[in-house]
């Protein structure tokens, strides 16, 4: 068995089965131990000890360009550069800041983002180039390909929002640059999200960047006079501050309107959701949830705010991706806060810069595993997506059902902590069953995911006793999850072949404690 | 179009595919005089299904009594029923009218539809838009009508009719009406020499104003049936959709006793008075109210038209009310979140239901005394109050309003 570079990749066994390999991108890796089995050792990283006396006593870190503020920070081979991805598909500053390390000269960089997106496809104009060497972040579309064909040099390394930061405290990711790109900032650094026209709201993905790095550079599209407030980013931690003349593309940083779905089908499982949160008894006074913004979310919050107004029931705080939805929510005093990760529509933006019930937060505070507890853990229900779930609950977001990558991860690993994980997923797409036999790539453990929403049924995992007998009596479609797949098969004219995976590994799926939870194979 | 005097031309195509298709797929099918068959095949579902769905390819041309072709199929995730039907289409256009057919797995067929059930709601779905079928059971109207009239597109009829035949086999509905809007006549007779054979509950025919159209068509229905060895009853729901068709309502009523029920279509109907549908309805009132005098003249239910504003749910409710109050059971629906809306307007409120089953109790009281006379309090209840109190009961029960 070899890996890309045709070196000899030794795999183990892990708790769950699956062969990962013992060593990626030239570190020692441990084999996904069991959900709290792993435990940590040793004391969290740190950046090198620096001193005023190498920076202007006016606070005014300006530099004149991205290639200046690289060569000040020291950029050379090998580096690791980070990016946050709070400017989504809109973002200019990660290309911008890797084609200037390009100028420069660089070459085997190691691209960190906190995730990536299509519009990043010049990345691999880079990686042919041998400017970047491989990519540890999210990748989909043309990136995504481009490493499950085997053709980056390194293994993809895909983690969830809080394994990100984990992997940055704990020391196991050292970033040696990170490039923050900043919708409002002063000259000493200091920075924030949630305001100047390439607004995103929080800037929370860039915490952990610049906390941790040894250099950090700040770039913005929108220079105010010191202070920039409120700021999320500390100026203290930054050593150069670049102005551009654009970050992002407003357009596709924010929608300008995030749409619920019209799928009657979607619709139904919405609505479903939001039943099954009433008929639980989750659905109380001072309860917490957490939705996305995809459409079936988005319309499961307009379900249940309209059950919470029957039934007279308020929650004491949501959790972001924020939406109109959410805010309208906080504004009609059915929440008491909003505890937001990021940012996705414009009213969303406009409520965090001017509520203050409306709170960024960062994936330590959310999400981290190796910390003293973290939010996640506290939301009473979350509703989340995913490609595929097999009939021992286990959960595939990262890959199609053949194997190419598709999908982040999020904080989708990080939110089954929460008491209640709800898979809400139509049964097939297009002829594709959703429920499968084993899923192709294990992005959640089956212990974590309680509740499967179909738009043919509920399926409870039969571990949550607790959750079946509070819906017994109820009208809720539940049904065991073998029989929705047996209905689904049916109408799709038999099971689906399995499609073959190649046996070369070319990215491995973290869990949240940075063990190795599955190995994501190359596709022909 | 007659497909069986047309011409046979050696290549023709059939379905739909691209970026924005769902389900569907597109066939391309050229005869060939030798060479035996040969399939290409492009499909977003290849690495789980392409094999099956080459495996099926082969059967269906078997099955047609195709030899030689080349098949170019492009599939957008087309469930079993949609590629039989694409595939079987592209090769009769082709000239390939053997009369043979290959029918998907038989569901099996729900319980024949009693003539007085339930008629509140009735799903219209494209025709020719496979990808709403499967899911149609779930939203659980009363009946759901595969159209062939007006959704689908005149030169896609011959397509459309197949796609629904094997609909009509394959796919589980639940205890939803199966029912079928054929073409005008001529063309309906077409659509009813296809479709009749798997079993549809109930036939729409549109644009009817005579009621020698009913019998043409009862009488069609009726010679397939016995082609075709069924027993069951197939229901006739006429719809008057003109000025003509309304004047006649009675006659058409009555022109076969498998008519079931009568409806209007309001958009022709106005159409043809040439003035302007409102929200009130205050122009086809009289129309309305004729199809209902003209229904329970004949002993039929009254099904009211659509409400086209999918958007407007309080607009469909206001006109659901009106509508159960002139005397009419149901409404079309145009869209699945339409379905629950209309359940609730022509559901008895609770005060009627309790004021009836008072009177059904009495009722029931007095004929166990052999009393001739129904009294309720101190008041006496005539005979025909005691009948509807009777049958709102039954709707009721059958609504799921009462336990």
């Amino acid at each position: 068995m070899s890996d890309i570079s045709g070196e000899r990749v030794e795999l183990a066994r892990n708790a769950v089965g699956r062969a990962v390999p013992v060593m990626v991108n030239g570190k020692p890796q441990i084999p996904f131990l069991g959900v709290g089995k792993f435990q940590p050792h040793g004391r969290k990283a740190a950046p090198a000890i620096s001193s005023n006396k190498d920076f202007p006593d006016t606070g005014d870190k300006r530099v004149p360009d991205l290639e200046t503020a690289l060569r000040q920070c020291g950029l050379g081979d090998g580096m690791v550069i980070s990016n946050h991805h709070h400017l989504r598909d809109g973002d200019k500053v990660a290309l911008m800041a890797l084609q200037a390390a390009a100028r420069i000269g660089a070459k085997d960089l190691m691209w960190f983002p906190s995730a990536s997106f299509p519009s990043q496809e010049g990345a691999i104009k880079l990686m042919e180039k041998g400017v970047i060497h491989h990519i540890e972040g999210s990748m989909n579309g043309p990136l995504g390909d481009y490493c499950t064909q085997g053709k980056m040099r390194g293994m993809g390394v895909l983690r969830s929002h809080g394994g990100r930061y984990q992997a940055i405290q704990d020391g196991e990711v050292h970033i040696d640059i990170a490039v923050i790109a900043a919708p409002a900032a002063d000259f000493f650094g200091n920075a924030d999200g949630s305001h100047g026209k390439s607004a995103c709201g929080s800037l929370g993905f860039a915490v952990a960047d610049s906390t941790y790095a040894d250099h950090v550079i700040v770039v913005t599209d929108n220079l105010v006079p010191f202070p920039c407030v409120p700021w999320q980013i500390e100026g203290n931690k930054v050593d150069c501050v670049v102005e551009v003349e654009s970050i992002g593309d407003p357009e596709k940083i924010v929608s300008g309107t995030t749409q619920i779905t019209r799928s009657p089908d979607r619709l139904r499982i919405a609505e479903f959701v939001a039943k099954f949160l009433r008929e639980a008894g989750i659905m109380k006074n001072g309860f917490s949830f957490q939705a996305g913004a995809g459409g079936i979310a988005l319309a499961f919050v307009q379900y249940l705010k309209q059950m919470m107004k029957e039934d007279g029931v308020k929650a004491r705080f949501v959790r972001g991706g924020s939406t109109k939805y959410l805010v309208e929510l906080l504004q009609e005093g059915l929440t008491d806060y909003i505890l937001d990760g990021q940012t996705f529509d414009l009213d969303g933006v406009k409520s965090i810069a001017n509520d203050p019930r409306h709170v960024a937060t960062s994936p330590f505070t959310s999400y981290n595993y190796h910390g003293k507890g973290n939010f996640a853990s506290l939301v009473d229900a979350v509703i989340l997506g995913a490609t595929e779930v097999d009939v021992n609950f286990n959960a595939n977001v990262v890959t199609h059902s053949d194997g190419r990558l598709l999908h982040g991860i999020g904080g989708w690993q990080n939110c089954l902590f929460s008491g209640c994980s709800i898979l809400a997923l139509p049964s097939f797409r297009d002829r594709i069953p959703v429920i499968v036999d084993e899923v192709t790539t294990m992005t959640g453990p089956g212990e974590m995911i309680d509740v499967v929403v179909t738009e043919r049924g509920i399926a409870i995992n039969p571990r949550r006793t607790d959750l079946l007998d509070a819906v017994k009596g109820s009208k809720l479609p539940v049904r065991p999850i073998q029989d929705i797949k047996a209905e689904v098969e049916k109408i799709c004219g038999g099971k689906p072949a399995r499609p073959r995976l190649g046996d070369r590994p070319c990215a491995v799926v973290k869990w949240v404690d940075g063990t190795v939870l599955d190995t994501v194979w190359q596709v022909s | 179009m007659n497909s069986l005097e047309a011409k046979p031309s050696p290549s023709a195509e059939a379905g739909h595919w691209g970026a924005e298709v769902r389900s569907d797929l597109h066939v391309a099918f050229e005869g060939r005089d030798s060479g035996g068959v040969e399939i290409l095949l492009e499909s977003r579902v290849a690495p789980y299904y392409g094999s099956a769905i080459l495996g099926q390819t082969r059967e269906v041309l078997a099955a047609l009594g195709v030899e030689h072709a080349r098949v170019t199929i492009h599939d957008e995730g087309a469930l079993p029923f949609t590629i039989g039907a694409r595939i079987e289409a592209a090769a009769r256009r082709a000239g390939h009218a053997s009369g043979k057919r290959w029918l998907p797995e038989q569901h099996p067929l729900p319980q024949p539809s009693p003539k007085e059930r339930l008629r509140r709601s009735r799903l219209y779905l494209p025709g020719s838009e496979p990808k709403y079928f499967i899911n149609a059971l779930l939203h659980a109207p009363d009946a759901v009508i595969l159209d062939l009239e007006d959704s689908v597109h005149r030169d896609e009829k011959d397509v459309a009719r197949i796609l629904v035949r094997n609909t009509l086999r394959a796919v589980d509905f639940g205890s939803c009406e199966r029912m079928v809007r054929i073409n005008q006549l001529p063309l309906g007779l077409e659509d009813l020499a296809e479709v009749i054979g798997e079993s549809p509950d109930l036939i729409l025919i549109p644009k009817v104003e005579r009621p020698e159209q009913v019998a043409e068509v009862d009488r069609m229905i009726g010679e397939m049936k016995t082609r075709h060895w069924i027993t069951r009853p197939i229901w006739i729901m006429p719809i008057l959709e003109s000025a003509l068709g309304i004047e006649n309502a009675l006659a058409i009523a009555t022109a076969s006793e498998n008519v079931v029920a009568l409806t209007i279509g309001i958009e022709d109907y106005t159409a043809d008075l040439g003035v302007v549908k409102t929200p009130e309805g205050r122009e086809s009132l009289y129309a309305r109210s004729r199809v209902v005098n003209a229904a329970h003249a004949a002993g039929l239910q009254a099904i009211d038209s659509v409400y086209g504003d999918v958007a407007d749910l309080d607009g469909l409710r206001r006109w659901g009310e009106a509508s159960r109050a002139m005397g009419f059971e149901g409404m079309g629906c145009v869209h699945p979140g339409q379905i629950r809306v209309i359940h609730e307007a022509f559901r008895p409120t609770a005060a009627e239901i309790e004021k009836a089953q008072n009177i059904v109790a009495a009722f029931e009281e007095a004929q166990s005394k052999g009393l001739a006379v129904v009294s309720l309090g101190s008041k006496m209840i005539d005979p025909p109050v005691v009948q509807r109190a009777l049958k709102l009961v039954e709707r009721a029960k059958a609504m799921g309003a009462i336990s």
